[in-house]
Order: C-alpha cells, then sequence, then structure tokens
C-alpha cells in the first residue's frame, strides 16, 4: 500500500522556507492560491490565466535579472499547454530559473477531470527530452528535502515535478488587479525610479 | 530612413535598449534574425510557439527589459489568449513585428484566412496594428512602434505586408497526375 500522497500546501509552505530572496511566477490556478497562502509578497507575479505562461514568463525574467533565483511554480496541466517552453528554456540553459510543478494529475480548477500525467505522461522525461539536465520527480517527504536542497544549491535550470494528491487547501487571493500587481513586483525588483520611469 | 528595414529596425532596438529578441522564425524577418544573433547585447529567444513570446516579453518587462517579439502573419493566431489574458489585463508593453503570409500576391490558399483575420483579431484583444507595405514605411512604424509601446504603454504589432517581403511562389507537379509532353 502507497504512503499518502503530498499535500500541494504543505510543499509549498516548505519550500518557500528556503526561498531567499527568489522572485515567483504562478501558474494559473492552485499554484497561485498555494503562493498566495504561503508566501505572500510583492515579489510574486501571481498569474490567473494565460494558460501554457508560466514558464516561459519566469524565462523573460530570469534573463532579465540573471542574478536573481527565479522559481516558477505551477500545475501539471498549465506545464503541459506549455510543454515546448521546455525545450526554449534548454536552449537558454538560465542558470537562474527553477520550474516547480505540483501534479495533482487532475484540472482542479475545472472539475477534477483526469490529466494525462496520471495515464502515463512524465513531464519530468518530457524536461529531460527537451534538453534540460537537472530535472526530478518528488513523491514523498525525503523527495522534497531533495528538492529544497537543490533549489538552494542552485544548480539551474532545474525542473522539478513534485507528485501531490488532489486536496486543495483553503481559496487564498492574492490582488485580483493584475496592473497593480504587475507595478508592485516592477517596485520591488527594479526600485521605483526604475518601474516608473521605464524609458 | 532609407534602404531595407531590417537594418533600420537592428538600428532602433539599440537605441531603444531592447535587450531580448524571441521569435519563431519567418523568411520575411531573417535578416533581423541575423544580426540580433550576431548582437552581444541582444539575448536571443528562439521560440516553439508564438504565445511563449508574449509571456517572455512580459517577463522581461517584470525584470526591468524590454523584449521584441518576431513571427510570421500564421502565428498570430497562436498568441490570441496569451495577449488578451496577460498583455491586456495586465497592461504590459508588448511590441511585435509580424510578416504577412495569406497577403498580397498569395497563392497558397491555406495562408488566406488568416491573413485576412490578422489585423481584426489583434485589435479585438487591445493589439494596436501598424500597417507597412515599403521599407520607409517599415522602418517608420517600428520607430513609432517602440515608442508606442514601451514610452507609451501600449501593445503594439508592426504588419509588415507582402508587398514588402515578396509573395512566395507555391508552384509545382501535380500530384497523381501525368506530366504532360
Amino acid at each position: 500500500m502507497a504512503t499518502q500522497k503530498l499535500f500541494r500546501r504543505d510543499v509549498v509552505k516548505k519550500l518557500m522556507s528556503v526561498r531567499g530572496d527568489a522572485l515567483c511566477i504562478s501558474g494559473l490556478g492552485s499554484p497561485t492560491w498555494d503562493l498566495a497562502a504561503a508566501d505572500h509578497r510583492d515579489e510574486n507575479f501571481y498569474i490567473w490565466g494565460g494558460m501554457g505562461g508560466a514558464t516561459p514568463t519566469g524565462l523573460g525574467l530570469a534573463l532579465a535579472q540573471p542574478d536573481r533565483k527565479v522559481w516558477v511554480i505551477t500545475g501539471d496541466g498549465e506545464q503541459l499547454m506549455g510543454v515546448g517552453s521546455f525545450s526554449t528554456v534548454a536552449l537558454q540553459q538560465p542558470k537562474n530559473l527553477a520550474i516547480i510543478v505540483l501534479d495533482n494529475e487532475h484540472y482542479g480548477e475545472t472539475g477534477m477531470q483526469a490529466a494525462p500525467t496520471g495515464r502515463g505522461t512524465d513531464l519530468a522525461a518530457m524536461a529531460a527530452g527537451a534538453g534540460i539536465a537537472q530535472t526530478m520527480t518528488v513523491t514523498d517527504e525525503a523527495g522534497l528535502d531533495d528538492l529544497m536542497k537543490r533549489l538552494t544549491d542552485g544548480n539551474f535550470p532545474l525542473v522539478a515535478v513534485v507528485k501531490v494528491d488532489v486536496r486543495t487547501g483553503e481559496t487564498v487571493m492574492p490582488p485580483r488587479d493584475g496592473k497593480y500587481v504587475k507595478t508592485a513586483f516592477r517596485m520591488a525588483v527594479l526600485g521605483a525610479d526604475k518601474a516608473q520611469h521605464p524609458g | 530612413m532609407s534602404g531595407d528595414w531590417s537594418a533600420s529596425a537592428h538600428q532602433l532596438f539599440k537605441e531603444h535598449d531592447i535587450k531580448q529578441v524571441a521569435y519563431v522564425p519567418d523568411a520575411g524577418l531573417s535578416k533581423l534574425i541575423k544580426s540580433s544573433l550576431a548582437d552581444n547585447d541582444i539575448q536571443t529567444v528562439p521560440l516553439t510557439t508564438e504565445e511563449e513570446g508574449i509571456a517572455v516579453s512580459a517577463g522581461a518587462w517584470l525584470g526591468g527589459q524590454k523584449c521584441a517579439v518576431l513571427m510570421q502573419s500564421s502565428g498570430v493566431g497562436n498568441t490570441i489568449n496569451m495577449i488578451a489574458s496577460l498583455t491586456t489585463t495586465c497592461a504590459f508593453p508588448l511590441f511585435m513585428i509580424v510578416t504577412m503570409r495569406g497577403d498580397y500576391g498569395e497563392s497558397n490558399p491555406w495562408q488566406m484566412p488568416m491573413g485576412r483575420a490578422v489585423q481584426p483579431v489583434l485589435e479585438a484583444v487591445g493589439v494596436r496594428c501598424l500597417r507597412a507595405e515599403t521599407h520607409e514605411e517599415a522602418a517608420d512604424a517600428v520607430k513609432a512602434g517602440l515608442m508606442m509601446s514601451f514610452h507609451g504603454g501600449e501593445a503594439v504589432a508592426v504588419l509588415i505586408g507582402q508587398k514588402l517581403i515578396g509573395a512566395k511562389p507555391f508552384t509545382g507537379a501535380h500530384a497523381g497526375m501525368q506530366a504532360e509532353d
């Protein structure tokens, strides 16, 4: 009998304990609520739409801020929709980008329909096949400890697929005004002058 | 400005401090892609599909850099939800150069519907379109578009017409037919 799968809220909370000053991008749906619940700050860019866009948003940010770590936290369905972005990331080999996929093997926001990740599709293998050398699939606490170590060591680019169960936590909503979230993020990262006068 | 629009565009990228150029290739973009690749101050980001470029551009802006996104008109169809949902919702600046297919002189019927749809569809999700049919118009539109997007905060697409880049010929033997002698 398999032990119980990890709970996504516990996973994100634990990961945030080693976040340091990493910049975070969250993919639509539960990962955005998870990030807001675990560690709400201005250096979070919460995506509520644009399915498939979390990883390429993280890539553009990682290239623009090479001295900051960038963590993308997204879901399996969101990453599958933009799965070609593994190849786009692999071409750039950003030394500061980690992609953490919370894989519950379902489309959670739309009624828990089964996703291909529960029926043989292996996102870590797809990332490896795209040319990302550091990939892992986490299924238990020991794996989570290993992931935290790798996030701290920063041997990036890294793709970590964390298998979680279908439990969701309480919905915790970050600010819903995308313009505000964008500007707050830029203010925090770039400072007021550069954020307000991009010239 | 005179001469090839691609050379002017590259010069304007430098003047506007464009640091990332994300693209899906097209023949009409090959000169600009080549000069971007040869430029050590520009990070070129080849994409597997065009909507990635919209997100890369947003991410670059979050990190304080400007990104230009290059694509063929067919690829515009792939970008619509990303533009509507990410760019327009958050009012990210966006600067795209789109080389047209299914446009002036086209002979491939499969390109026609998207060629017709490009401008109305982009406009429907909030992108301002600047059409150019000559090298001079294209260079001017790139200059104006860079100003409108990164200073004016708009989403702008410069549409380079097929009248300028030329229609690709689609001719050949007819499948299943005996060649006439």
